[in-house]
């Protein structure tokens, strides 16, 4: 599939738009999106796990620990859905 | 060997979506194209098709069954009239955008209200800029050959459009006439297999059909659709030479019926098309030129071939089965007048909105437009180009 991008011309877009690809919506980057921003207090964070599985965006990556790391802001829409979960006060929504 | 049968448009229709044996059939009844589903689900359940029905909750589903089917790698047909297509509209853009070239008929009826379940085409105008070719029939003959060519046209690399074929509630889907059917093998071999290079389906290519399409894209899209219904026009040229060769039926763009040396000309659409062949003939046989064209490919719309056929006549009238309510002219009106106009064509043309809501076209009416349009010619004069026929006053 020839690579599309925003300069493209009308010959070169596949009919309708149709994607010959899968997955690619990890190259859509959403995180422009957000006009508040979660910040992660790491000290304050108990591993509890309640805030990485209402992430809608899946922008809350957990490693092999089962632990949580800092946000995908690439993703990140700032939901707050997180914030809102966390007992511990360790995601703090920030203006962007 | 071709079969002869009596059938009624509404049976032709229902017997060439047989013969054509499509993958899906998603279909919700309303009045006057019900029966062509229901014909076609007997034929379902005796095991003539090979057909996945599904019987929807609403025409929005069915059309929408029709996109997934046909995006999965399917033929996927319908049929529908009026309000039912009207409920469909949002997902008609879809399809057509979506480059799908499902096929459906279009059994022509008011849109209500208030509430007429009888023959116009208000339903037809509707979607006439929402990227879908349509075909017009004049009979049942028509309805079923433009049914066999119309995927042929629809699936065309050129084109990957949706097709609509319309005929006349009631006045065609419901009459009975005599009709020339090709045996189901030779009609079968005729449409073919789909083959499309992309579909949700295929394990070894995923795809993603139906994306985002903001700023930087859909406006390049919308010229890709435009230009397939540019290319629908040769496309539906060839199919109807290669029909033409295995029937011996022609079929063009649109019909000229005596309009060669003929001095005014009525342009119509459908059934109509053939009261006015009778008044036609019988007018000529007094010695009075006049002639018809018959529009059958209704979008693409044949703007510069409609302008030259008819720039040797006097004088001109469109007939609308249906009012734009516009304060300018019907549908059709609006587009031939615009074709003349760009093909530098001046000549007195009016506009008649008539057989609103199924009230009859007569020859007799046929007959008035042909004197008016006789004395138009005569004298140069159009005072009002915004006319009715048919209506009580």
């Amino acid at each position: 599939m020839t690579k599309i991008n925003k300069e493209s011309p009308w010959q070169d877009l596949t009919p309708g738009g149709t994607m010959y690809d899968a997955g690619n919506s990890l190259e859509f980057k959403t995180g422009d999106w957000r006009s508040v921003k979660p910040v992660y207090i790491e000290e304050k964070c108990k591993q509890c796990g309640l805030c990485f599985p209402v992430c809608p965006e899946n922008a809350i990556p957990v490693n092999k620990e089962q632990k949580r790391e800092d946000f995908n802001y690439d993703y990140c829409k700032g939901c707050g859905i997180c914030a809102n979960v966390c007992p511990f006060d360790a995601i703090e929504m920030k203006e962007e | 060997m071709s079969i002869r049968e009596r059938l009624s448009g509404n049976e032709a229709s229902a017997i060439a979506m047989k013969q054509i044996n499509p993958d899906v059939v998603a279909a919700f009844p309303i009045t006057p194209s019900t029966e062509i589903p229901q014909y076609f689900s007997t034929f379902v359940s005796n095991g003539v098709v090979d057909t996945e029905f599904v019987a929807v909750e609403s025409e929005h589903s069915a059309m929408s069954a029709c996109i997934g089917a046909e995006a999965a790698g399917g033929r996927a047909m319908t049929a529908t009239s009026s309000n039912g297509l009207a409920l469909m509209w949002e997902m008609i853009q879809i399809a057509s955008s979506l480059r799908l070239p499902i096929v459906m008929p279009l059994v022509n009826r008011a849109i209500s209200g208030p509430l007429n379940i009888h023959c116009d085409h208000s339903d037809a105008m509707a979607i006439r800029d929402s990227g879908w070719i349509m075909l017009f029939s004049e009979n049942n003959q028509e309805a079923y050959d433009n049914l066999l060519m119309a995927h042929r046209i629809g699936e065309h690399k050129d084109v990957m459009l949706p097709v609509t074929i319309c005929q006349d509630g009631f006045i065609t889907s419901h009459s009975i006439e005599n009709i020339e059917l090709l045996e189901d093998d030779v009609a079968r071999k005729f449409v073919g297999e789909y083959k499309p290079e992309h579909y949700l389906l295929n394990s070894k290519e995923p795809i993603s059909v139906g994306p985002m399409d903001l700023q930087a894209y859909l406006f390049e899209h919308k010229y890709q659709e435009a230009n397939a219904m540019r290319n629908a026009k040769n496309v539906i040229l060839e199919i109807s030479k290669e029909f033409e060769k295995l029937t011996g039926r022609s079929y063009s763009l649109f019909e000229q019926y005596k309009l060669e040396d003929a001095e005014v000309a009525i342009v119509c659409m459908n059934s109509t098309a053939g009261t006015t062949k009778v008044v036609v003939d019988e007018l000529r046989n007094k010695g009075i030129k006049v002639g018809l064209l018959k529009i059958r490919v209704y979008r693409p719309f044949p703007a510069e071939e409609i302008a030259k056929a008819l720039s040797n006549v006097k004088a001109i009238a469109v007939l609308d089965r249906a009012d734009s309510l516009n304060a300018c002219g019907g549908a059709l009106f609006t587009d031939v007048t615009s074709g003349m106009f760009v093909n530098n064509v001046q000549i007195p043309t009016v506009n008649y909105i008539y057989g609103i809501g199924g009230r009859d076209t007569t020859s007799k009416d046929i007959e008035g437009v042909y004197s008016d349009l006789m004395e138009i010619a005569k004298t140069g004069k159009v005072d009002n180009p915004y006319r009715y026929f048919g209506l009580k006053s």
